[in-house]
Parts: structure tokens; C-alpha cells; sequence
């Protein structure tokens, strides 16, 4: 594989609780190339909200990332102290969330939060002119109308779309290389998500900037991808270019995944569902979480740890593809009663 | 009266019961203490009559002045009395004047803040006029104005407690109500046909206790003091009952002849303001981080 | 194409409107200035037959859920008619009012919020009974209601925080459905739910349509789910209906450009069908309620506006049996491919910050 940005391997994350460590990730690795916008898609409960925590190295103080290592451009951030990821966060890494009205401070114009995103990493007073010159140039970019006028309006005289773009201008004021988007669209509409993914990719195409999209839309993932990284109860799943994934998915999760998805196509039928309810953390089972909800399941998908490994150029972490885990592949998938306590 | 509440009321205390918060109150130091101190307090307010040696009004001239004793665990006042034993009758004037008082408060700022929050309108606007109007006295003054227009006696204390504090009350139920009354379920039982009445009784109000709970764990020591400072001036009960205002305005006038009176009533009033507040805020502490789902956490 | 009143029609809206007043407070009030009003649902005329199940569908703005709440008398009505099987509910007494409520309910958008927190699941189901005085045999037990949703009868003796957001979900179904209503109106029935679990909702609705002979009207901003569930469409913008039809229909040859829209900006999981052209941008946003473009609500960010669009307001013509648009260019719309530049009229982009 070329040079990789963002190589993210073997990376467990632990929340110490009252009850004891918490499990929240294990052994989630992917990476992402330069330019490409990859999708990490999963339920709630998988993980991804400690993922993307976890990349910018922002845990709750009773998080921990307790082993794995996350190398962007090579460097491991792991092992940075905290004043090196904070020269790094906004500069190489940037974020935008999903809720626009909480990140942004309500009591300072947009301007002063633009400016004062670059000013916190170069302090000249002279330089401050060009920054605003530039943050003005950013407005533009992601589309506020009259953006030298609107630079010192305060968030509350924008609406939620227009908060999101402003969301964006700001992580993109240093150029970052890579943006990590932590479900920017969940609570936009439908039209305004278009917009903003439309943005999105705009971006790629004109500034090379590399995405990482993390989402529970199957939709707004397949029309905003190259690749997808499957999350389910703190692990990665499965991994592949979003065609051949949405195609033929091949762990029983992905596909039960895409099946529940509601559509058109599925008119006069019922939608498949998964049956059971996602693991808690305090209480999960042993070998693959997903067995006690997959029709496939067999004993020894319960017995070890799974490997991540690679077939047909996709990374899976399932029995039913590991060669070496002794499944049985000629027998019957079984008929899971969907039990009374569906979610 | 103002303790700052905790944000984010939308649903409060979802199904914690009252033993576990208790025990979580008992977990940490501070409110272990608080907890010792309402205990033992309201040993002292049901069984004093048992357990106080003398009466408190007994006056023994002979024995006059003198410090703490085997006879006399605290010594007695410049008329003889047993300081032990009025301190503790003291206890149950205080306790007897607060805690109903406080009660009384509540309850009344609820029925008045419910109405004001749940009808909105006129009637609302009404009624936070009286409130604003009431608290923009200053509690002692509020609190001589009404005592001398009612006469001192111990019942007329716990009105003119009541009248001070239920305007708080009021404006805190009312800011709940109108918190509460945005979650969808009341329209939800809207639309099932319940009454206005009905929805206020069931389901708002069981919503918005537990932080009255919380603020009225706190406001006992102020009624305990509103009621030793009357006491004090000789507003509030009247002799021959002892109130702890009352041993500390002798205390005072005596206090070269013998410094005990005004010494054990301070310290019993400190540690009985201590322990309610201590048992207040532990409560809040335990209460509120729950609100937001997270953890006291602990570093490995 | 067959009628979708051929069972009789169910609910019957004409020409409603609903409007909230913004008052300026107590003075603003007595020196005699009501305020500019909120006008989330202006003019709105649509029938539902028996057993149908009509998707109403809007962004945020459009008023959808403020007409659902307005059928069901949770909002009051400014202006217009609604008739529930033929009756116009205005003109009912209090006691058929009461009669009327229980055929008619309402699944709430939020699961947990929409119950009330301390009681436990089996009084929240037996309450609608003792409110209304049902006598016994009327009534479903506890059981009987949690089985209808597929929930254990376990959950009964759980607090609404204790249930996940399916359950949580199904035991708001469960609940308006224990007073036998015939029409249902479901508002964002799927939202707050992991994508399996809103999958078992959806199939649940329609097995209670199957089994219960009712009627819903589903209101929500997805097209994925009116395209699963839904028999007919009807599209809302700014408080009027843009479009109304067939769910095929629609979805096929869409006659309303703001329909046209938000179709080409519904995310398909599938891959294979990127628009990376994206020639349908809308641009812009929804203006604000309280001061809605003049004409059509819609000209301001259409490509298909003209000068007819901004001075005189469509009204809902019939394209063909069963399907109106309010558009004056329909024709052209349905006919048309993609429209070429996505910028609109030159306002379009004016700032137009809600509120």
C-alpha cells in the first residue's frame, strides 16, 4: 500500500468506571490514503464516537487508549504528549461535529472564532490582518453569502446549515490534512445534507483534503465514499472499497445491515432485522460479539478471538472467511427466532 | 435561599430509589456527617423528655453559673437551669418550628407555582408578581413586619416562616413546570383525554420533587435560624418554652458571669446548620452528575 | 390506478390553517401589537381514505408535524375545515370530542420523552382506560397491548428509561393503540432508532394495518420510508402542499420541482447511482415562516422560476387521477430532464437566517 496519512492499528481504548473497565474499542485498525474520503459507519454502541475521541486523542478523562497506535504521516499520536497534539489538533487534524449550535461559542462573532483558530498557532498582530483576510476567503469557500459582511455575525443569526459551513470554514482555516466529520449531517435536512456533502466533496476534488466520514447512514455514506469501515460493538468488521461492500458484503453484519436498510426496492415485503439487541459493554460474550444474532453462527465463532484479515482485497473479521478457524461452510444457516426483544 | 439547581431538569431522577440515594449520601464523608447529625438530632426532638435529666424550667438557685459537671454535663444558666436539658428542648422548638415551616413553604409554593407554570396567562403573571413582590423584601425585615403584625407565638413563627420562603418555592416549582411541560408526554396524555388537573398531579409534579427534596434539606438551618433570630429578640417563642434564641439573649446579657450558654447554643446551632447543608449538597451531588448519565471517576 | 377512498374517507382537510401568534409579552400585548404569526400550515386540503397510509412529507419548516397535531386537536385550527368520517370536529360537543380522541391518536417523535417518566410501563397502558372510563370488556389487557407490539410481557413492569429506543418506541404505539383508534399519525416513527430497529417498527406498522384495519398518516422527512410504506405522498413546503400523488408516481415522475429536489437528494445506499453531477442542488435555505416569499413559497430557490412565479401563488391542479401539484410549470417539470445550473433566480442565495 503507498504512503498512507492516517494508519490507525490495534488500537484499544478502555473507560474505567465504577464497575470497572469498559471495553468500548479493541483492536480497530484501518488506514486512509491521501485525498479519499473514507466512511466508518456503524449502529450506536459501536464505537465510533470513541473512535473519532480517540483520534484526536480528546477522551473523557476516564478514557484510555491502552494499546495500538495511530500514525498520522508516520508519527504516532499515542505517544505524544499533550502539547504536541494540541500544536498537531487544528493544524493537521481538524474536526467538525454533528451538532453546529454546541461547537461553536455563541458569545464571540464567527470572525473572532476563525481568527482565533489560526492566531492560537501563529501570534503576530501583523499576521492578524491576512488570518481574517483569509477566514473572510473561507466563508466564501463554503458558501456564506456576503461573507465580508457576515464574518462578524454572531452564530445565533445563522441557520443550522449555514453554522455547519461556518463549522467547516473553521476546521479548515490551517489546511488541515485530514478532516475527521463525525456525523456533520445527521440533524441537518435532507436538502441541506446534500449541500454540505456536495461541499464535501468539492473540497477533495480542489484541495486534496482527505476525509474521514463517520456516519450511520448507509445512504450518505454509498454517495459520499471510496471506502467503508464497518464498526459493530467496539470493533472494525469489515473493510473495502463501498461498490464491492455494498454489493456483496461479506460479514453477516453488513449484510443484515444493508438488508434493514428502507427503500423503495423493498415495497410489499417485510425488512429484514436483526434479531437481539447489541452487547453491552460490561458483558461481552467471548469470540465474535456478533454470534448470538447471526443466523451463520456456529461454536467455533464463540470460542477465540477473531483475526482481521484479508480476503478478496477487503479486510473481514468473520469465521465464515477465515480459512484457519475450522467453520464449517457447508452448513445451513440457522432460522433465528426474532425474539421479543427486538430493539 | 438561592442554591443554584442543577441544569438540564427535563426528566429528573430517573428511578433512583430512595434507599440507594441515601446510601450513596452515606458513601462520602460529608454526608455521612450530615446524616449523623439529622439522626441524632431527631433522636434529641422524639425522646428528650426521656432522655433529658432535668426539666428545663426547673431552676436549682443553689447550683447557679456553673460550668460543665458530672451533675450538670453542660452547667447551667445564671437561674440554675440545666443547659443540657434546655438545649435539648431547644432542639425541638427548632426542629418542631423548621421542619414543618419548611413543609408548609413547599407545599404551598408548589400548589402556587404549579398553577402559575401549568396556566400561564394572566393567572401567571399574577401570581409571579406576588412572588417577586415577596422575595424583593429582605427576609428579616419581611419576617419582623409579620411577626409583629401577628403576634409572637410559636405558631405564629412557623406562618411568617411559610410566607418568607414559599415565594421561592413558588418561582423554582413554576420554572420546573414550564421545563417539564415541554416534554412531549404531556401532550401525549393530551391527546389520551386526561385533564389538565390530572396531568399536573400525575405527571408533572412526581417530576419536579426530587429538587424541591434537595432544596429543602438545605433551607432547615435557614428556618431554624429565622426562627432563633425571633426567639433572640424575644419575638418568637415565648418563655418559659426554651428556644435556642432565647438561651443565647440571656446567654448574652450573662455572658461575664458564665460564657456556657452562649458557647454550647452556638455550637449547637453551628453543627445543626453544618449537618443539614452537608446533607443537602451531598444529596445534590449525588442527584446531579446522575442527571447526565456520567460517573464520578476514578483515575487508575 | 385505483381510488384510495374507495372505503370511504377517513379524514377530510379543507383549506386548514394553523397559526401561532407570537405574542410580545404582557405589554406588547395590552398596547394592542399581535405580533407577526407563524403561519405553519397555510391552507392545506388533503383526504385519507380508510386503510390508506399517506406519507406526509417536508423539511424542517414545512409544518408537517404541526398539521399532524392540528387533525388531532393538540393545535387549534385558525381557519379551514377538518372533517374525521364526515363529522366537522369543530362542531363537536365535548363528549364526542372525547369519543372522537379514541379514534384517533398520535405516536409522538421522541420515544422516551413521550412517556412519562415515573410510572411504569403497565400503568402508562391501563391509564387511557381509567381516563376515559372504559368499561372492562372494552378494554385490552396489559398483556394482550404488549403482544400486539411484539414486546415480552416483562417490559411491563419497566420504567421508560429501563427500555431501549425500539421498545421505548413500541410501548408509544402500544399505548395509542389501546383505545382501538382507526387512524393513527405517526410523527418520525423511525427517528432516534438504530437502522434494525427502525426496520422492525416499520414492519410492525404495517402488520398492525394488516391485522387492525387502520389508517396512518406518517409524518417525516424520509423519503426511504414513505418509498417502503407509504400508498400515497403528499409534499409539504412552507406550509402548503407542493405535491400530492402515489408513492410510484412520485418517486417516478415527479411533477413539483421542490419534489424533483429532494428525491435527487435522498441518499440511495447504493453506490452505483452517485449523482455526481448534482445538477439539483437546492440553493439556499428555508425561508422563515413568519415572512414567506411572495407567489409560490418555492420560487426563491427553484431553477424553474419565472416572473409568474413570484407574483402569483399556484394552486393544487390535477396532473392525473389521484395525483395534484402546485406548480405552474408542472408540465414542463415532468417533462423536462435536469435543469441546467442549479443557481436559480438570483435571490436565491440572499440571507435568510431562520428567525
Amino acid at each position: 500500500m503507498s504512503e498512507s496519512l492516517l494508519e490507525v492499528e490495534g488500537v484499544s481504548v478502555v473507560y474505567h468506571t465504577r464497575q470497572g473497565p469498559l471495553p468500548a474499542l479493541r483492536d480497530v485498525g484501518f488506514s486512509v490514503a491521501p485525498g479519499e474520503i473514507l466512511g466508518i459507519v456503524g449502529e450506536s454502541g459501536c464505537g465510533k464516537s470513541t473512535l473519532s475521541s480517540a483520534l484526536v486523542r480528546l477522551l473523557p478523562p476516564n478514557g484510555e487508549i491502552t494499546g495500538g497506535q495511530i500514525r498520522l504521516k508516520g508519527r504516532d499520536l499515542v505517544r505524544l504528549s499533550e502539547e504536541q497534539m494540541r500544536a498537531l489538533r487544528g493544524r493537521e487534524l481538524a474536526m467538525i461535529f454533528q451538532d453546529p449550535l454546541t461547537s461553536l461559542n455563541p458569545a464571540f462573532t464567527v470572525g473572532t472564532q476563525l481568527v482565533d483558530v489560526q492566531a492560537a498557532h501563529r501570534s503576530k498582530r501583523s499576521e492578524r490582518r491576512a488570518i481574517r483576510r483569509r477566514a473572510v476567503e473561507m466563508l466564501e469557500q463554503v458558501g456564506i453569502p456576503d461573507p465580508g459582511e457576515r464574518i462578524d455575525d454572531y452564530p445565533h443569526q445563522f441557520s443550522g446549515g449555514m453554522r455547519q459551513r461556518i463549522m467547516i470554514a473553521m476546521a479548515l482555516m490551517l489546511e488541515p490534512a485530514l478532516l475527521i466529520a463525525d456525523e456533520p449531517t445527521s440533524a441537518l435536512d435532507v436538502t441541506l445534507e446534500a449541500q454540505i456533502l456536495e461541499l464535501l466533496r468539492q473540497l477533495r476534488r480542489e484541495h486534496g483534503t482527505t476525509i474521514l466520514f463517520i456516519s450511520h447512514d448507509l445512504g450518505v455514506i454509498a454517495q459520499l465514499c471510496d471506502r467503508v469501515v464497518v464498526m459493530y460493538a467496539g470493533h472494525t468488521v469489515e473493510e473495502g472499497d463501498v461498490e464491492s461492500i455494498y454489493a456483496r458484503p461479506l460479514h453477516p453484519y453488513t449484510q443484515a445491515l444493508l438488508a434493514a436498510v428502507p427503500s423503495r426496492m423493498h415495497r410489499g415485503d417485510r425488512l429484514a432485522t436483526i434479531p437481539g439487541r447489541v452487547p453491552s459493554l460490561s458483558a461481552l460474550p467471548p469470540g465474535c460479539t456478533f454470534a448470538d444474532r447471526c443466523p451463520h453462527a456456529q461454536d467455533v465463532c464463540r470460542r477465540d478471538e477473531l483475526r482481521y484479515l484479508s480476503v478478496e482485497g477487503r479486510r473481514v473479521r468473520c469465521a465464515m472467511h477465515d480459512p484457519m478457524s475450522g467453520f464449517d461452510r457447508d452448513a445451513q444457516p440457522s432460522q433465528l427466532v426474532e425474539s421479543e426483544t427486538a430493539a | 435561599m438561592a442554591i443554584a439547581l442543577p441544569a438540564r431538569h427535563r426528566v429528573p431522577l430517573r428511578g433512583l430509589s430512595v434507599a440507594r440515594l441515601l446510601r450513596e449520601v452515606a458513601r462520602r464523608p460529608a454526608g455521612r456527617f450530615g446524616l449523623f447529625v439529622i439522626a441524632a438530632l431527631f433522636v434529641i426532638v422524639f425522646f428528650t423528655p426521656w432522655i433529658a435529666p432535668y426539666d428545663p424550667a426547673a431552676q436549682h438557685i443553689i447550683d447557679r453559673l456553673q460550668g460543665p459537671s458530672w451533675r450538670y454535663p453542660l452547667g447551667t444558666d445564671d437561674l440554675g437551669r440545666d443547659l443540657l436539658s434546655r438545649i435539648f428542648y431547644g432542639a425541638r422548638v427548632a426542629l418542631g418550628v423548621a421542619v414543618p415551616a419548611v413543609v408548609g413553604a413547599v407545599l404551598l409554593g408548589l400548589l402556587l407555582g404549579t398553577v402559575a407554570g401549568y396556566a400561564g396567562g394572566k393567572i401567571d403573571n399574577a401570581l409571579v408578581v406576588v412572588f417577586d413582590t415577596l422575595q424583593a423584601f429582605p427576609a428579616v425585615i419581611l419576617a419582623l413586619v409579620l411577626i409583629s403584625l401577628l403576634g409572637p407565638s410559636l405558631r405564629n413563627v412557623i406562618i411568617v416562616i411559610i410566607v418568607s420562603f414559599a415565594p421561592g418555592y413558588g418561582r423554582v416549582s413554576r420554572a420546573l413546570v414550564l421545563s417539564v411541560k415541554q416534554n412531549s408526554f404531556v401532550e401525549a396524555e393530551r391527546s389520551l383525554g386526561a385533564s389538565d388537573f390530572r396531568i399536573a398531579a400525575v405527571h408533572v409534579v412526581p417530576n419536579i420533587l426530587a429538587p424541591l427534596c434537595i432544596l429543602m434539606a438545605m433551607d432547615i438551618p435557614s428556618a431554624i435560624v429565622v426562627e432563633s433570630g425571633l426567639s433572640f429578640l424575644g419575638l418568637g417563642v415565648q418563655p418559659p418554652t426554651p428556644s435556642w434564641g432565647s438561651i443565647l439573649s440571656e446567654g448574652f446579657d450573662r455572658v461575664r458571669d458564665t460564657p456556657w450558654p452562649v458557647l454550647w447554643t452556638g455550637l449547637a446551632l453551628m453543627i445543626t446548620t453544618l449537618g443539614f447543608t452537608m446533607f443537602g449538597e451531598t444529596l445534590r451531588d449525588v442527584v446531579d452528575p446522575r442527571f447526565a448519565g456520567l460517573r464520578r471517576l476514578r483515575r487508575p | 390506478m385505483s381510488d384510495p377512498t374507495r372505503n370511504g374517507t377517513l379524514v377530510d382537510l379543507e383549506d386548514v390553517r394553523t397559526y401561532f401568534y407570537d405574542h410580545r409579552g404582557f405589554v406588547g400585548r395590552w398596547l394592542g401589537r399581535p405580533g407577526v404569526p407563524v403561519r405553519a400550515v397555510d391552507g392545506v386540503s388533503l383526504e385519507i381514505g380508510r386503510g390508506e397510509i399517506v406519507g406526509l412529507v417536508g423539511e424542517s419548516g414545512s409544518g408537517k408535524t404541526t398539521l399532524g397535531r392540528t387533525i388531532l386537536g393538540l393545535a387549534r385550527a385558525t381557519d379551514g375545515r377538518i372533517l374525521f368520517d364526515r363529522r366537522d370536529v369543530a362542531s363537536l360537543s365535548r363528549s364526542q370530542v372525547r369519543s372522537l380522541r379514541s379514534r384517533m391518536q398520535m405516536i409522538f417523535q421522541d420515544p422516551y420523552s413521550s412517556l412519562s417518566p415515573r410510572l411504569r410501563v403497565s400503568y402508562l397502558l391501563t391509564e387511557p382506560y381509567k381516563i376515559n372510563r372504559v368499561p372492562v370488556e372494552q378494554r385490552y389487557s396489559v398483556a394482550e397491548l404488549l403482544d400486539m407490539v411484539e414486546l415480552s410481557s416483562e417490559q411491563a413492569s419497566k420504567y421508560p428509561h429501563e427500555l431501549s429506543g425500539g421498545q421505548a418506541r413500541r410501548v408509544g404505539i402500544a399505548r395509542a393503540l389501546a383505545l382501538h383508534p382507526e387512524f393513527l399519525v405517526a410523527d418520525e416513527p423511525t427517528s432516534g432508532l438504530d437502522v434494525s430497529a427502525a426496520a422492525s417498527v416499520l414492519n410492525l406498522m404495517k402488520d398492525l394495518r394488516q391485522r387492525l384495519g387502520l389508517t396512518y398518516l406518517i409524518i417525516t422527512h424520509s423519503l426511504n420510508v414513505v418509498g417502503f410504506i407509504a400508498d400515497r405522498i403528499a409534499v409539504m413546503y412552507l406550509g402548503q402542499l407542493a405535491e400530492v400523488g402515489p408513492t410510484e408516481r412520485i418517486f417516478e415522475a415527479p411533477a413539483h420541482p421542490y419534489t424533483r429536489a429532494l428525491l435527487s437528494a435522498v441518499s440511495e445506499p447504493d453506490p452505483k447511482q452517485r449523482r455526481a453531477e448534482h445538477k439539483l442542488l437546492l440553493p439556499g435555505e428555508i425561508p422563515s415562516p413568519k415572512n414567506p416569499p411572495t407567489g409560490c413559497r418555492f420560487h426563491t430557490r427553484c431553477a424553474y422560476a419565472q416572473e409568474l412565479c413570484r407574483s402569483a401563488a399556484p394552486i393544487l391542479e390535477e396532473v392525473e387521477p389521484g395525483s395534484v401539484v402546485a406548480c405552474h410549470f408542472w408540465r414542463k417539470v415532468r417533462a423536462g430532464g435536469d435543469e441546467v445550473g442549479a443557481a436559480g433566480p438570483p435571490d436565491a442565495l440572499a440571507p435568510r437566517a431562520a428567525g
